[in-house]
């Protein structure tokens, strides 16, 4: 079902032979040489390549099902408070106050107990598990609802970003007992490998490139097979598809659920590297950055989600510490100069000529042509 | 005054009714062995402080017309004595014009200096004078001053006022004035140990009416009474609590209604950019945070050149934040929006782009830190309303709210432009096929809703902090409103905007404002099932556009 083209290949070749030459440059040359990586470097990597399987999702749904999801990155960040609790069960006895079964900040709240939806965190599998179920739980709940009563295009968006903010104000709260405002930090180590050193940032990168390349596999597999062109389908004719005899929505359901658990993963490989989890990052506006990533890099490509993320967060690491007053400027002209003049990203620049799967103007004005029509038959 | 301030205006009341209830038991207790031939103003001539702080109550009750003058030349040190013992103690007050007996008023021959001496005030007779006022206010010819003493007496409750507010009472003519003193003498009553069982019942009954927390304190402070009072008095406590609790919930639905107004006009803008066009305008909410410098700007203009202005400067910053927000929404339309109709998903992001851009160039100009908008003086305090404390600046927000959506309706229903809009709205092709320039119309009800949206950011700046920030916290719950009204409609907008606004007061109580907050979303998530095209949705053929 794979079909080993040249795009997958230089995309696999890309992350998996970067991902391995930066572990040498780490691992294998003296700190002083001039080759050298330092472990920092090592992290920010793995960190944009997190963000690389969050695109990877946003893709999945929005390039593929025409879902623009403005709350991805609540399943990120769902994903990972999953890992933040192991790590924060980890910690054992070694916090601050010494607790063998309570972190800190419950220690610090008065807690005497240990809540009951913090027990099996001390499992790695139990949590990884929790990783990608919590996730796709959510999403699967929530897209019955919306897909179900056909809430689509924009009020999608809209409720999705009320989804993602809900959430915020709720792991706010102190007594959702997820460490409130401070969200879990000070992270010892994984699987008993400790945290912070170079051996564990090469470790975790390498991991979250393999992850990368694995879900960037299973996506391809997905849109290549009947299923994806059933989406493509759903995406640029809704109303059309469903008259044809398929339900919209249990395929939407499918990659929506499928989305949010590889955000999940993504958010759980996300955590130990940055070494913090808190209820910013349910902040709606980290889920459209997010989006951008995936337009930058070109919408319905798979292989421009991962490019777009890690380009624009080199760019933001780049602009953010180089000259912090342009960032913002910097991130509203990307917004604006791709949707305008760069619908199809930047492999689209390059993929001109291919006749593509992604979307194009002439198709989405069709299909709301297509749809009011349809409509007006309907309704009389 | 000294000490100035609102401080000390707040403390003012409740001090004066504490010290006109000493000052009122003090003559009560001196009452008994008052020296004959002693009068009040003999007192005031006496070298000795309890003396004269004796003889300023007792002439603040006498009902003289000369006590309220030579109470304020005492105050004011221009009251003065004979400097030797005198059987007739003459008593002068200096005035601008020379000297007058403070007895008769009459003007009389300045006494030699050498035999005159200044009535000098320590603190007792300080507070003397003070509460010494108090009283005077019962005599004042002016109603509000007199209602105001009245409620003193009310709140002190002091057994010792009885004599005091009976002789008010008897020559009160106003009936408000009269209903006051009639329950401060009912609290008197329940403190003080004389009066019947039939007398108290009745007093209980009389405060027990008014229904608020400082009679609640009253009642539940009355100890030892009559078993059938006290039966009566736990009653009224119990019947005070339950209305008290049905102006709890009032309370609610009216700052519910103040946040509805709120969102009202944060979301009227958007129903039309987003109602009528179908353009999802995430930069709307920095079109309010432009309104609200917008009017940061008017009023450090106007404090500059016409400072005689500052009170008005809100009514120049509406149509300035109106005009400024307005022109840069035809701006936008021209220069962004109308490459993307049709686009509704690339639209979100391109101005998603845009608000990042505006927040950083409004941050650049004017700094990231919150700006002082100033509120003018008609604009602040509280009104009561029975049991209710209403704010006067939301007060006016909701009517400010009301106006602007009225305006808004008036605009679209019976203005040239507004006909204008609905044509296109309604058949697009049609209404170019009848001369309609679209394109036109299209740019000026971007601007007009931008323009809304100015204006929502003049309101806000009162109740808000002006940071770039302004317009995030209100985006969110923009969107909410325009999805829960229906898109295409101010009437649903109302409707979405008030409904949110009060079920969002009336959960907090007992669920807490951030869990309010979300249970107000999830049920929105969950309408949206049942409704997704708003409560009030638009039927034909424009649904789908």
């Amino acid at each position: 079902m794979i079909y080993p083209d040249r795009a997958t290949t230089v995309t696999l070749g890309c992350v998996l032979g970067g991902a391995a030459i930066l572990a040498v440059l780490n691992q294998l040359t003296p700190a002083a040489s001039a080759v050298h990586v330092p472990g920092f470097a090592v992290s920010l990597v793995g960190k944009y390549l997190c963000y690389a399987i969050l695109a990877l999702a946003i893709d999945l749904v929005w390039g593929y099902a025409g879902i623009l999801t403005l709350g991805h990155a609540a399943f990120f960040a769902l994903g990972g408070y999953a890992m933040g609790m192991y790590l924060m069960r980890e910690i054992g006895a070694r916090g601050v106050y010494g607790n063998p079964t309570l972190p800190d900040f419950m220690v610090f709240l008065g807690w005497k107990h240990l809540p009951w939806y913090w027990h099996g965190f001390s499992h790695f599998g139990f949590a990884l598990t929790m990783v990608v179920l919590v996730p796709g739980v959510l999403a699967a709940v929530f897209g019955w609802f919306a897909f179900r009563s056909r809430v689509s295009g924009v009020y999608l968006s809209i409720i999705t970003q009320a989804l993602t903010y809900a959430l915020m104000l709720a792991f706010f709260r102190n007594e959702m007992g997820f460490g409130g405002n401070n969200g879990m930090t000070d992270f010892k180590d994984i699987l008993g490998v400790p945290l912070g050193r170079d051996s564990a940032s090469v470790g975790l990168m390498l991991v979250t490139a393999v992850v990368l390349s694995a879900a960037f596999l299973l996506a391809r597999a997905i849109t290549g097979s009947r299923f994806g062109k059933v989406l493509v389908a759903v995406r640029d004719a809704e109303a059309r598809t469903r008259f044809l005899g398929y339900r919209p929505e249990s395929y939407k359901l499918t990659v929506w659920v499928i989305s949010a658990m590889l955000a999940g993963l993504g958010g759980a490989l996300y955590v130990p590297q940055v070494g913090i989890i808190n209820p910013s990052e349910f902040a709606p506006a980290n889920s459209i950055e997010a989006v951008i990533w995936v337009a930058v890099g070109g919408r319905g490509t798979l292989a421009g989600a991962i490019l777009g993320a890690v380009l624009v967060n080199l760019g933001k690491t780049w602009l953010t510490s180089a000259l912090p007053e342009i960032w913002l400027f910097a991130m509203g002209g990307l917004f604006i100069l791709v949707t305008v003049f760069l619908p199809r990203g930047i492999l689209g620049l390059f993929a001109a000529r291919r006749s593509s799967t992604a979307p194009e103007r002439e198709s989405a004005a069709a299909e709301s042509a297509a749809a009011e029509t349809v409509v007006r038959e309907v309704t009389g | 005054m000294p000490g100035g301030g609102k401080g000390w205006r707040r403390w003012r009341l409740p001090l004066r009714a504490v010290m006109l209830g000493a000052v009122l038991s003090l003559m009560l207790a001196m009452s008994g062995p008052a020296r004959a031939g002693s009068d009040p103003f003999s007192d005031m001539a006496s070298t000795n402080f309890d003396m004269v702080a004796r003889g300023v109550s007792a002439l603040a009750v006498s009902g003289s017309p000369r006590a309220a003058p030579v109470i304020d030349a005492l105050r004011d040190s221009r009251l003065f004595a004979w400097r030797w013992p005198r059987p007739d103690s003459p008593l002068y007050i200096r005035t601008a014009k020379g000297f007058v007996d403070a007895r008769t008023g009459a003007p009389v021959a300045a006494p030699p200096p050498v035999n005159v001496r200044l009535v000098i005030v320590n603190d007792s007779v300080r507070s003397a004078i003070a509460a010494a006022e108090g009283a005077l206010d019962l005599t004042s010819p002016k109603k509000k001053v007199r209602l105001d003493a009245a409620e003193e007496l009310y709140q002190s409750a002091e057994a010792g006022a009885l004599p005091l507010i009976e002789q008010a009472l008897a020559r009160e003519r106003d009936p408000a004035v009269a209903g006051m003193l009639r329950e401060a003498h009912a609290a008197a009553l329940l403190k003080s140990s004389s009066g019947s069982v039939s007398a108290r019942l009745a007093a209980v009954h009389q405060v027990a009416a008014r229904a608020d927390l400082s009679t609640r304190s009253l009642l539940e402070s009355l100890q030892g009474q009559p078993p059938p009072v006290a039966a009566a008095i736990q009653e009224a406590i119990r019947e005070i609590d339950r209305r008290l609790q049905l102006w709890g919930v009032l309370e609610n639905v009216y700052y519910g209604i103040s946040l509805g107004a709120v969102l009202l006009l944060a979301a009227a803008g958007l129903a039309i950019t987003f109602g009528v066009m179908g353009v999802i305008n995430m930069a709307h909410g920095e079109m309010v945070m432009i309104g609200a410098y917008t009017t940061f700007v008017v009023q450090q203009l106007i404090a500059a050149s016409a400072p005689a202005l500052t009170d008005l400067g809100l009514l120049f910053a509406v149509p300035a934040a109106f005009l400024v927000a307005g022109m840069l929404g035809v701006v936008i339309e021209r220069t962004l929006i109308r490459f993307l109709y049709g686009r509704p998903l690339e639209t979100l992001l391109a101005t998603w782009g845009l608000s990042l851009i505006l927040q950083q160039a409004v941050r650049s100009i004017f700094g990231p830190t919150n700006q002082d908008v100033s509120s003018p003086p008609w604009m602040s305090g509280a009104v009561s309303l029975g049991g209710l404390t209403l704010t006067v600046n939301r007060l006016w927000i909701i009517v400010f709210a009301a106006l602007v959506l009225g305006a808004l309706m008036g605009v679209l229903r019976w203005g040239g432009l507004g006909r204008s809009i609905r044509a296109v709205m309604q058949n697009r092709r049609m209404a170019a096929v009848m001369g309609i320039r679209t394109p036109l119309i299209d740019a000026l009800t971007f601007g007009l809703g931008s323009g809304i949206a100015g204006i929502a950011g003049v309101a806000l700046s009162q109740i808000d902090n002006v940071s770039p920030n302004l317009g995030q916290n209100y985006i969110i719950d923009s969107f909410m409103v325009v999805v829960l009204g229906g898109v295409g409609n101010l009437w649903g907008t109302v409707f979405g905007a008030m409904s949110l606004g009060v079920v969002d007061k009336l959960v907090e109580p007992f669920a807490g404002a951030v869990l309010g907050k979300i249970l107000v979303l999830v049920l929105l998530i969950l309408f949206i099932q049942r409704r997704p095209r708003g409560l009030f949705p638009l039927k034909g053929r424009v649904v789908e556009a």
